[in-house]
């Protein structure tokens, strides 16, 4: 079992280091946990999932994270990525003229052995039979990294390369938003098979449908940067019935 | 390979005597060519270096052109790399200046009277194709000097002559090779398509010893579609880090004609490169591109003209640079459109890709416009690499080197999907790549 522990985290902008908007967050989760995080628009949920990534917009201005018990914060984004890291985007870049088989080949090439050539025959073989899973058009193999895909392709894109690279843990910022009703479910379905292995889920949502089909094990409300409720699956039904006032209620009552 | 003979001759510079030498050996050559060598060779001592306050040089950096010292090589090396290999025709490869390996063209081709010779040999069976297609068109963009130094001293090219009427898929190939220290290379090719012919010749252009040795290249190619014809030509150089390099070509597209010619600039010190486009009936079309890796201190320097001399001619240039580390480019383009060329439509793009902020890049782009029924425009950009292209890489496990090399890629792809030949596409990505090692 692996853990991920987030450490009374501040976050700001690098060009404005001394305004957080992560403001000590704690955190841990382990491989076989899926833990979700709800919270109102400009909380600072992408942030942390960004500054966890190695975004170069981001600075850690105090506190840790650590991967099995190891600071990743002196980590460059792609060895954090290789450790196991996992940051499924909330709005992916398009990278017209990289196609998708050889943006995967890349990040696949990436984490083997130096010297250690890649299996070519195996590759496709897995890449399309993670495609087929996911429902994806093989045709996209040849299409550019996100150019012109839907904001559901998008999302798919992402669970693709998630299925591909096989983290040890998976921040997935929004990744049900834009999705159809089947699609998410074959998100869920692949983010459950997965789980069921050695995978560590931090689900960032706005929205408790997608809590139907991947059940979390922990809910957590954040706030102005910090986590400031946290429960079972039923806090999301609880969140969806009352809306985020009842949690600024309760805070104001709580620091009263 | 056969043990290289030995040579008598001492290794001395490119002085009269060394030339006298050239000659002599050469006596079997006809007459004609050796008047051209003769008068190439005091057109070669009468003109000038560049200088300062010639316009065709600005800001080309003088002090690195320095041709003192430099020899012809006498002996092939008995070790040279090979080219990335891809299906093809024909291949002719020198070292230094001897053919070392050639593959004949097939027998039905043959037949059908398509040439494919080294330039010596050509001189000899085809004098009269290389009289009437050598220098006809010169490009005259401010390396003269260096043209005629080549035309002196020819050592190696070939001609390729493809009749009327006679397609060839696959690509012919010309590789040249220049191993030794204080060493140059004089290359020559000139590609010939008669009516409605199609062909494409990829010329590679290789330093084969260490990867600092200290090297001269000039080198020229006449490239002529006669009407209606299609040719491709492609130079891939990628010479040693120390060498300083000219390539000089002349496009001649006749009625109908359609020319696409891609340069991919990848070695060499300091490289100067002149291109012009000749549009000389109805129809005619020149696509001019160009793909530059310039790394360390290298300096790249792309001088072009797009001249319309026939109405109803089109003419799209797009030459693309990766400017990494303090690497400079310079790119100067204009077009000419000719009082008689109505309906002209001319293109001209200049696209630098900065990935250092210590890096130059220098853009001069012009028109002269004579006639009053023309589409023309040009334009150049730098821009910076996407940091969120490059993020989402990183956030993937891909390393810093391998992200640019995906990312110059992707920026070098609008210019290689241009090419029909799937299997050179992938043989120059391969090559582009090997520029980007962890
Ligand atoms: N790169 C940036 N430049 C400027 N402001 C930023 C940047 N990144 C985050 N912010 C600001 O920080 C705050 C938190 O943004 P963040 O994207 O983390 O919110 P979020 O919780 O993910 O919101 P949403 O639910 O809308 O996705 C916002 O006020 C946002 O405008
Ligand atoms: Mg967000």
């Amino acid at each position: 079992m692996s853990s991920l522990e987030i450490r009374s985290l501040y976050v700001a902008l690098a060009a404005t280091p001394d305004k957080p908007i992560v403001k000590g967050l704690d955190l841990t989760i382990k491989t076989g946990e899926v833990h979700a995080i709800m919270g109102p628009n400009g909380t600072g949920k992408s942030t942390l999932s960004k500054a966890i990534a190695g975004h170069p917009d981001y600075v850690i201005t105090s506190g840790d994270v650590l991967l099995d018990g190891k600071s990743i914060l002196e980590m460059e984004p792609d060895e954090r990525a290789r450790a196991g890291l996992f940051l499924a985007f909330q709005y992916p870049s398009e990278i017209p003229g990289v196609s998708i088989a050889n943006f995967l080949r890349a990040a696949v090439q990436a984490r083997l052995a130096e010297g250690e050539e890649l299996d070519a025959t195996a590759y496709y073989k897995r890449l399309y039979s993670k495609m087929d899973l996911l429902k994806i058009d093989r045709k996209f193999t040849s299409r550019s990294v996100n150019e012109g895909f839907s904001g559901g392709e998008k999302k798919r894109c992402e669970i693709l390369q998630m299925a591909m690279l096989e983290p040890k843990f998976s921040l997935m910022d929004e990744t049900d938003s834009g999705l159809d009703i089947d699609a998410l479910r074959i998100v869920a379905e692949g983010v459950n098979t997965l789980k069921g292995g050695e995978l560590g889920v931090l689900l960032i949502t706005h929205y408790q449908r997608l809590l139907n089909y991947i059940v979390p094990d922990f809910v957590h409300v954040m706030y102005d940067g910090r986590i400031v409720k946290s429960g079972d699956k039923s806090l999301a039904l609880e969140l969806e019935a009352k809306g985020y006032d009842w949690v600024k209620t309760e805070l104001a009552a709580a620091t009263a | 390979m056969s043990a290289p003979a030995l040579s008598s001759d001492a290794v001395i510079g490119l002085d009269s005597a060394r030339f006298a030498q050239h000659l002599s050996q050469r006596a079997y050559l006809p007459a004609w060519w050796l008047e051209a060598k003769k008068a190439a060779f005091n057109q070669f001592n009468a003109l000038p270096m560049p200088s300062r306050t010639d316009e065709t040089w600005r800001f080309s950096n003088l002090k690195g052109i320095d041709i003192s010292g430099f020899t012809l090589p006498e002996d092939p090396a008995t070790q040279i790399p090979n080219h990335t290999r891809f299906p093809q025709t024909a291949e002719i490869v020198f070292s230094n200046r001897q053919v070392v390996g050639r593959s004949t063209v097939p027998a039905e081709l043959a037949a059908k009277g398509v040439i494919f010779a080294p330039l010596d040999e050509a001189l000899k069976t085809h004098g009269d194709i290389v009289k009437q297609y050598f220098q006809k068109h010169p490009a005259s963009l401010g390396s003269e000097k260096f043209v005629a130094l080549n035309t002196a001293f020819t050592s190696s090219g070939a001609l390729l002559y493809v009749p009327a009427d006679v397609e060839v898929a696959l690509p012919f190939v010309v590789q040249h090779t220049l191993t030794g220290e204080n060493v140059a290379a004089f290359p020559h090719t000139i590609v010939v398509l008669g009516p409605r012919a199609k062909a494409t010749l990829v010329e590679f252009f290789i330093s084969g010893g260490a990867a600092n040795e200290r090297q001269l290249a000039a080198g020229v190619n006449d490239l002529h579609a006669a009407e209606g014809a299609q040719l491709t030509y492609v130079g891939a150089q990628h010479w040693s880090a120390n060498t300083l390099a000219f390539q000089v070509n002349s496009i001649v597209a006749e009625r109908d004609a359609r020319v696409l010619s891609l340069n991919l600039h990848l070695g060499g010190r300091q490289c100067r490169h002149e291109s012009n486009s000749r549009l000389l009936g109805p129809g005619a079309h020149s696509e001019m591109l160009a793909l530059t890796v310039a790394t360390g201190a290298q300096e790249f320097d792309q001088r072009t003209l797009q001249t319309h001399v026939a109405p109803h001619t089109t003419s799209n240039l797009l030459y693309k640079n990766a400017l990494l580390d303090t690497a400079k480019t310079i790119f100067s383009g204009l077009i000419i459109v000719e009082p008689d060329a109505q309906k002209t439509d001319a293109y001209q793009k200049n696209r630098n890709l900065m990935l250092s902020d210590t890096a130059e890049a220098h853009s001069l782009p012009g028109l002269e416009i004579q006639a009053n029924d023309v589409k023309c425009s040009h334009g150049s950009t730098s821009a910076r690499i996407d940091a969120e292209q490059e993020f989402y890489l990183r956030a993937r496990g891909i390393n810093p080197v391998e992200t640019r090399r995906l990312l110059v890629a992707a920026f070098f792809e609008e210019v290689l999907e241009k090419l029909e030949n799937e299997d050179l596409h992938v043989a120059l990505t391969g090559l582009i790549a090997s520029q980007f090692k962890r």
